[in-house]
């Protein structure tokens, strides 16, 4: 296998006592379009303001193609940022904000013109040389940023939310086209975003970072179908979440006792007592009149929400917690209020180990009712 | 009929409430104008044209105040200034670029330290300053003094064309200094990062982009710098020789001191205008086609 092009071995990035990168381990391969996930101030823009050079490294090391860049400035890198805001020259035409490191280079001229144009054309901004950027919109100086970096012919393009500022319509085909230009010219890109949506659709490996951490690392399906933890499953899509804890590990399955309710799982290396995440996409969790073997659990039928392609049913738990599934609307809607049974596949939910003590409490204290029906609650 | 005479009506009341409105708007602001510039503007305008008299001027037309501008001596004394306008701007750029460079580089709170340190000179009149000056730069002031103390070569600066620009350079900085500073500031970092992630090194980004965004503040200073240095002559006659004058030394003495010839200094005084304007107009086109580049 190739050498990976970015490495970063325990990268760790702190101003004064906050810490905003923690112990950050990651490699990207070659040609690979991979996203840095996560919420505003999770230390996603750092890291690759760390790659990029703008950002020096607390701890830890970067390497780009083998080598470490610790003593390297930015502008020795071979690598290019496209910026979250554009940072556009105001003061340069659009040819010359392309051209602006060709000059540096110091690249002939009828050279630079010529890159400068195919560069231009592959973001389809032909025949703009001479606009200003105050002139353009916003997806145009977009483009601009892009053909700006990619002239250069960089091993990695760091890409900062550069969709953030741009309406939905534009969003997604911007979206479409980057992804199309990175599988076109086989360029490493490195993108960061909060949009989940963004990553699934345009990446090949996603690392989610929450505070500081790199959460999961993983391919779309991956991350979505099997996320690693409670963050990652409530970030990426939606999520029923549900607490639960081990009850006791027999034969024939593990039986696992939520609030008013429990369920048994046929496999899986638990311990007793053990506090549990249950996550269930809101497309895998079923409704049904009739009980399902293995689950033992209840819930009302508190909402029908119509939302086009798809209908959102809400139920109600016993502990008040609403959980919900999505559905075409053509699948047929149980009745308001009436009692129903949850289930899920058991390939089709993540279960989560947790530490959280408190879950067992809370669940303890409601299992200790003995005798009583979860039903006469709802 | 009736209808178009009432439409004639309405119209003439929408004109008159029009105009009473501008006048409430535009009215304070104009009758400041007029009161303070234009009047006075006028007033030297004819007296530029009118004799010269025992108290300084004298009802009928004469050309003889222009005539007299274009005599050989007064094209240097007008040469001489610009010169020294030039000069001061210069320096004044050359000390305040730097200036307003590090005051956008320091810590938020020396930002306000060092607009005050640049705002303190105006809370004391500039002709008590130059006076301060002067009793440094004697010849056996404080600055010979400490020449002296360190076993240096005293220097002769009083009363020289080197006190006079020493004495403009002071007056003007702080003008110089802030729109270099409002511009620098307003500059985006991210812009720096791009310039260097793009290539650039050391001294670059400076040349291609915070140079090239700074022009309109550059701008700003050299006219703020350049116009009053034509004017402030009492720092001329605080800190020059006397024996050669300069633009604003000759005006004022054809109102105050010993000449006593209006219609000379008021022909002076418009042609200083004119030419200023002439050149604020020629540096004005240069500036917006360097925006353009």
């Amino acid at each position: 296998m190739d050498q990976p092009i970015i490495r970063l071995t325990g990268v760790c990035k702190s101003y004064g006592d906050n810490e905003v990168v923690k112990d950050l381990n990651l490699e990207i391969m070659p040609g690979e379009f991979l996203t840095i996930l996560g919420p505003s101030g999770c230390g996603k823009t750092t890291t690759l303001r760390m790659i990029a050079g703008f950002e020096e490294v607390t701890k830890g090391q970067v390497f780009l193609a083998g080598v470490d860049v610790a003593d390297k400035k930015p502008y020795e890198r071979d690598v290019n940022t496209v910026f979250q805001n554009y940072a556009l020259f105001p003061h340069m035409n659009v040819f010359k904000n392309v051209a602006f490191g060709l000059v540096e280079q110091r690249i002939p001229k009828a050279e630079i013109k010529e890159r400068v144009q195919a560069a231009l054309k592959l973001v389809r901004l032909e025949g703009m040389d001479n606009r200003m950027p105050s002139q353009m919109s916003g997806g145009q100086k977009q483009r601009v940023a892009i053909a700006r970096a990619l002239v250069l012919k960089p091993k990695v393009l760091l890409l900062d939310e550069p969709l953030g500022a741009l309406d939905l319509k534009l969003r997604k085909q911007m979206q479409h086209e980057l992804k199309h230009l990175q599988q076109e010219l086989g360029i490493t890109f490195v993108y960061v975003t909060h949009d989940q949506e963004e990553a699934l659709t345009m990446s090949d490996r996603i690392a989610v970072m929450n505070a500081g951490v790199m959460e999961q690392l993983g391919a779309p399906e991956q991350i979505y179908n099997h996320p690693a933890t409670r963050f990652v499953a409530d970030f990426i899509g939606e999520s029923n979440i549900m607490e639960a804890y081990v009850d006791s590990i027999t034969e024939s399955g593990i039986k696992c006792v939520m609030e008013f309710g429990d369920f048994t799982i046929r496999r899986g290396d638990y311990a007793d007592e053990e506090m549990l995440y249950i996550c269930v996409r809101p497309e895998n969790l079923r409704f049904t009149a009739e009980p399902v073997a293995g689950f033992n659990l209840f819930g009302k039928i508190k909402e029908h929400i119509f939302m086009g392609s798809i209908c959102k049913t809400i139920v109600k738990l016993p502990n008040d917690q609403e959980v919900f599934r999505t559905a075409p609307p053509s699948d047929g809607l149980l009745p308001m209020d009436s009692v129903v049974h949850l289930s899920w596949r058991p390939t089709e939910c993540s279960i989560l180990r947790t530490k959280e003590e408190q879950i067992y409490n809370v669940i303890e204290s409601s299992v200790e009712m003995e005798g009583f029906d979860a039903r006469q609650i709802l | 009929m009736r209808g178009k005479f009432s439409n004639a009506g309405e119209r003439i009341l929408a004109a008159i409430r029009k105009f009473l409105a501008l006048i409430v708007m535009v009215g304070p602001t104009g009758f400041w104008l007029v009161l303070f510039v234009f009047v006075p503007l006028v007033f030297v305008v004819v007296i530029s044209f009118m004799q010269r008299g025992d108290y300084g001027v004298e009802a009928g037309f004469s050309l003889q105040g222009y005539l007299s501008v274009f005599s050989a001596l007064y094209g240097k004394t007008i040469g001489k200034s610009l010169l020294l306008a030039l000069e001061t701007t210069a320096l004044c750029l050359l000390f305040g670029y730097p200036f307003a460079y590090c005051m956008t580089k320091a810590p938020k709170k020396m930002v306000s330290f060092l607009v005050l340190l640049i705002m303190m000179p105006f809370w004391v009149n500039s002709v008590i300053r130059i006076y301060a000056w002067r009793t440094l730069i004697n010849d056996n002031g404080y600055l010979n003094m400490l020449l002296e103390a360190l076993g240096l070569n005293t220097i002769h600066l009083m009363r020289t064309n080197g006190a006079i620009l020493l004495g403009m350079v002071y007056e003007l900085l702080p003008f110089a200094v802030l729109p270099l500073y409002n511009s620098l500031e307003k500059i985006d970092p991210s812009l720096l990062e791009a310039a260097s992630d793009l290539g650039a090194k050391r001294h670059r980004p400076f040349l291609r982009v915070v140079l090239p965004l700074t022009m309109p503040g550059v701008f700003a200073s050299t006219i703020q710098t350049f116009i009053p240095c034509l004017g402030l002559y009492y720092i001329c006659n605080m800190m020059g020789g006397g024996t050669d004058l300069y633009i604003g030394q000759v005006i004022e003495r054809q109102f105050l001191s010993e000449a006593h010839n209006w219609p000379f200094g008021s022909a002076l005084s418009i042609i200083l205008i004119v030419l200023t304007i002439v050149m604020m107009k020629q540096y004005t086109r240069i500036g917006s086609l360097e925006d353009m580049a």
